[in-house]
């Protein structure tokens, strides 16, 4: 569900393989898909704060606030140093209206329900993220700080999956 | 009252180079963290060495030992010095990151 509105969000962009290399997001259009994808996994490890009573649960959810609010904040630093806009477009409007949906689906679970369909929507996240950031996010990125910023990401996101896999393994 | 005298200070003299000797050979090293990756660690490495574990990333790391052994905290760039402890195979990880991880091969 989260993978493919990605991907469809990706394909409004027109970045698909095959509408070719001119159609891919713009650093300011990047810059604003991946800022939001960061936004939008704080505000859920919030609501898991808010709502579990599960100790790995919520030290889960705090170290996602932490990570991802240190990406945003180098995001943030990097697009002020590079004087430029974050542009907000289709994907990012796509990822947080199903961000939004979601928060609402979770809300109304408690407990082990809602610690589960959290985990287990943070593996599904971090696995759709991750697929855009490599096979289009990255590719597309022009500016070399920002490339390289978007694989500390990936890398960060791709340790946050497994890790996910691993506490939600518990939840089973 | 001479020979006890001698005596003392030979011993004074041994006790001295026996700690002097072990501070004097230990090596220093660093570890550096750097995009969610633990560095190379020394090949060799002996009880009473020091690591400065150096924190390059922009997140909190841990240098934890799986056998409790050592924990260092590494707040984003930063970083800690600790001394090596007994011989022996020590697995260690970051407790944020489970993912990373490496091994310290100490020799006696």
């Amino acid at each position: 569900m989260i993978r493919s509105l990605i991907v469809a969000g990706l394909f409004i962009l027109g970045v698909s393989g095959v509408a070719g290399a001119a159609d891919a997001p713009t650093d300011p259009q990047i810059a604003h898909i991946a800022y939001t994808a960061g936004q939008i996994d704080i505000a859920a490890a919030e609501q898991a704060i808010q709502k579990s009573t599960n100790q790995t649960v919520v030290d889960f959810a705090n170290l996602m606030i932490a990570d991802h609010k240190a990406v945003n904040d180098q995001a943030l630093a990097l697009v002020t140093k590079l004087g430029v806009t974050p542009e907000d477009n289709a994907t990012s409007q796509a990822l947080s209206q199903q961000a939004a949906d979601k928060l609402a689906e979770l809300d109304k679970l408690d407990g082990a329900a809602f610690d589960k369909a959290y985990l287990d929507n943070e593996v599904a996240y971090h696995a759709a993220v991750n697929s855009a950031l490599s096979t289009v996010l990255i590719p597309s990125a022009q500016n070399a700080e920002l490339k390289s910023l978007l694989e500390t990401g990936l890398q960060l996101f791709t340790e946050h999956q497994h890790h996910a896999e691993m506490v939600a393994a518990e939840f089973k | 009252m001479r020979a006890p005298h001698h005596m003392l200070k030979a011993c004074v003299v041994v006790a001295a180079l026996g700690l002097a000797v072990p501070a004097a050979l230990a090596a220093d090293y660093v570890v550096v963290i750097d995009k969610m990756t633990f560095g190379p660690v020394p090949a060799e490495l002996h009880p009473g060495d020091t690591i400065t574990w150096q924190n390059d990333d922009i997140f909190r790391h841990s240098a934890t030992a799986r056998d409790e052994s050592f924990d260092v905290d590494l707040p984003a760039k930063s970083s800690a010095k600790m001394v090596v402890g007994d011989a022996g195979s020590v697995e260690f990880f970051c407790k944020f990151h489970p993912g990373m991880k490496g091994i310290l091969v100490i020799a006696p």
